[in-house]
């Protein structure tokens, strides 16, 4: 299973992966994807990095990370579980599924739960319409996700073992 | 003596367990020492049957789904891999299925038979014909054959692809760019991620084709960050790409120049919209830009731009290799060719179905898709992704061309087909679609920022039962607002879902409202 990135923030780390970025046409979403790969979400400490090298203000560089949906500028859980919210999906039962999800974690869309295993975010669609409801874990995709194979799905999710790094 | 077996890969197939299923299947071969090659290919797309396992025989190919690992033992028992054996989930020779049997897979000869990442599989079934037919004609021939294709982009808008490239053709400029939009937003579409999974080179020659006949060196690929695998395919068949020296400098020793990069949407729906995509490749963000000029004029970074979506390329090897006339033979009226439908949602037999264009809605949900999943009623289909009208029953005879869905007010957009049965509450669904455009408005102009917020507004003081005439009315009024006074498709057509739910479903909107008997009639 793949696992957002979790590297603690490392300045030298973060400038490496802007410089190798910066020159490419339209660097700023590549290099963002590249910090949140690595970190996990964009810390603030980050967004000054960034301006500095593409010649941006902050605010721009802000403007940009808050347009899209993907972007986080808060460290999530060991795991994101985005519930797919779109209409193949509430043909299929999505709705139930995520009143469900929402009251098995006890929390809402963005945020994270109390032991820091499940951030529950919603996303429209996952291209796998014929066989929702669909949710995504990393970059794996689950079909048919009922009330039952969610809880399996979490429940593996908190009792997998964590890696020592 | 080795027998070979294929099992899927794609998204959807490994949703349903493929990986597990092809891992467990290795190991009981190993256990029982039978010699198995296992190879993954794409899918076929007929996703009721995944995880579909095929076997190589001399008549074809056998298939055996919907595998789960409880089946394996069985299949093992029952010999499985020397194909035409009995067991309870054997279907014959795939080729044979009639959901398969009866479509014109032209775009996706491919998928399901060959594996995604072999080059040489790849050219074993066509490929890269079209390139080498290519590379001996001079641009004006080839906007010339894509003209005469009568091939009209697959997105949803439907302009024709020749005429727009025709367009960048005669722009004089230093540097020209080939965008295809990946970001397949619209709910109940998968087409373009299957053809990224399953079939990566036919896009890839398709640019390469496109920035021939333009004059374009760099080619983009805006891939929405929804679709891992499609990323992974898509970056692995680029680097084998440039290997072989089909993509790169002087391809194939013809002095000719392409250069291809896939680039990561960041969630945002809006960005399919073309021009919100440029700015979004520019690295900033995703706001619309208003038109003129046409981003064929002023595309990416101010230069001559061809934005084409992924199905409209991945025809381009068909009509280089096949001829114009080929492609132009399918297809009714000014729509030509083949559009890949995908059946979703409440559906019993969902999948791809590329058929020419002409047969109707209610064939390809029936005959095709086999009714609803769970046996009820089907009553509302939405047709184009969310920007698309829902059509009940009395719609559903209209024949699948752009120009007779226009007349009931309906689009076929990316040929998303989203089925819903009896229990749909349409208010509930209206409502969505102003949510939708809510979380996915760019922002720019007022009647889709505002009004978005608006339309939830009114929508719940109706389905509250609060006022319901007048704000029906009101609600009506804000529709035809945001048609005629948003800058783009998001705002323009976000009402199209709704004022159909109204008209087609109107008893919905007031069931739930304490004044809603007497209104309930006159709806």
């Amino acid at each position: 299973m793949t696992m957002p990135g979790s590297a603690a923030w490392e300045p030298t780390a973060a400038q490496a992966i802007i410089d190798q970025l910066k020159s490419k046409p339209g660097a700023l979403l590549p290099i963002l994807h590249a910090i949140q790969d690595r970190f996990s979400y964009i810390p603030e400490e980050a967004v000054a990095l960034i301006a500095s090298a593409l010649k941006l203000t902050r605010a721009e560089v802000h403007g940009v990370i808050s347009f899209y949906h993907h972007f986080r500028t808060h460290q999530p859980g060991r795991h994101v579980v985005e519930i797919c919210r779109a209409e193949a999906c509430q043909a299929q039962g999505a709705r139930a599924l995520e009143a469900h999800a929402k009251a098995a974690l006890g929390v809402d869309y963005h945020q994270t739960t109390a032991d820091r295993t499940v951030t529950l975010e919603p996303v429209y669609c996952l291209g796998n319409c014929a066989c929702g409801p669909s949710v995504r874990v990393g970059d794996d995709i689950h079909a048919r996700v009922d009330a039952q194979a969610f809880d399996e799905l979490v429940e593996s999710l908190k009792t997998e073992r964590v890696e020592v790094r | 003596m080795t027998y070979r077996i294929h099992v899927p890969s794609d998204t959807t197939a490994k949703s349903l367990g493929a990986d597990r299923i092809a891992r467990t299947v290795e190991q009981l071969a190993k256990e029982q020492g039978v010699d198995l090659e296992i190879r993954r290919n794409g899918t076929r797309a007929l996703y009721w049957l995944e995880p579909l396992i095929e076997v190589d025989t001399a008549e074809g190919r056998y298939g055996f789904g919907p595998v789960k690992e409880s089946d394996l033992d069985s299949l093992f028992a029952a010999e499985f891999w020397k194909g035409a054996v009995e067991h309870p989930l054997a279907l014959g020779l795939v080729e044979e299925i009639p959901y398969l049997k009866r479509q014109e897979r032209l775009t996706f000869a491919r998928a399901g038979v060959t594996d995604p990442l072999s080059l040489e599989d790849y050219k074993a079934h066509d490929g890269y014909k079209g390139l080498e037919n290519a590379l001996a004609l001079s641009p004006q021939v080839i906007v010339d054959m894509v003209k005469e294709s009568g091939l009209r982009g697959r997105g949803g808008a439907a302009f024709p692809t020749g005429i727009k490239w025709q367009t960048v053709l005669n722009a004089p400029a230093d540097q020209k760019y080939i965008v295809c939009n990946a970001d397949e937003g619209d709910s109940g579409t998968f087409a373009d991620r299957l053809v990224m999974e399953c079939d990566p080179f036919m896009l890839i020659e398709g640019m390469t084709i496109a920035g021939l006949a333009v004059g374009a060196t760099q080619g983009y690929i805006y891939l929405r960050s929804e679709y891992p695998l499609a990323q992974k395919n898509l970056n692995a068949a680029i680097e084998t790409a440039y290997a072989n020296n089909l993509l790169g400098e002087n391809i194939q020793g013809s002095g000719r120049h392409f250069d291809l990069e896939v680039r990561l949407g960041a969630g945002a729906y809006i960005c399919g919209e073309e021009t919100s995509l440029l700015e979004s490749l520019e690295g900033k963000r995703g706001l619309v830009r208003a038109k003129p000029p046409l981003p064929a004029i002023v595309g990416l970074f101010g230069k001559p731009t061809v934005v084409n979506n992924v199905l409209s390329l991945a025809a381009v090897p068909f009509i280089l290799d096949q001829g114009a006339k080929a492609y132009a033979d399918c297809g009714m009226g000014r729509s030509r060719g083949t559009l890949p439908f995908q059946l979703a949602g409440n559906v019993k037999q969902g999948g791809l179905v590329e058929l020419a264009f002409g047969p109707s809605l209610r064939e390809l949900m029936f005959e095709f898709g086999g009714g609803t999943r769970n046996g009820r009623a089907l009553r509302a289909v939405q047709v184009g992704g969310p920007l698309g009208a829902y059509l009940p029953e009395s719609q559903w005879d209209t024949p699948l061309d752009y120009e007779e869905f226009a007349k009931v007010g309906a689009v076929l957009g990316h040929g998303g087909v989203v089925m819903f049965d009896d229990t749909v509450d349409m208010g509930e669904q209206a409502r969505f679609s102003m949510e939708f455009c809510v979380a996915e408005s760019c922002g720019k102009c007022t009647p889709c920022r505002i009004g978005s917020t608006r339309g939830v507004e009114v929508i719940d003081r109706i389905r509250a039962g609060e006022n319901v005439e007048a704000n029906l009315e009101l609600l009506s009024d804000l529709c035809e607002t945001m048609v005629d006074g948003s800058l783009c498709a998001m705002g323009g057509m976000t009402p199209f879902p709704v004022q159909s739910a109204m008209k087609h479903f109107g008893e919905d909107f007031v069931k739930n409202a304490s004044n809603a008997p007497a209104l309930a009639e006159e709806v």
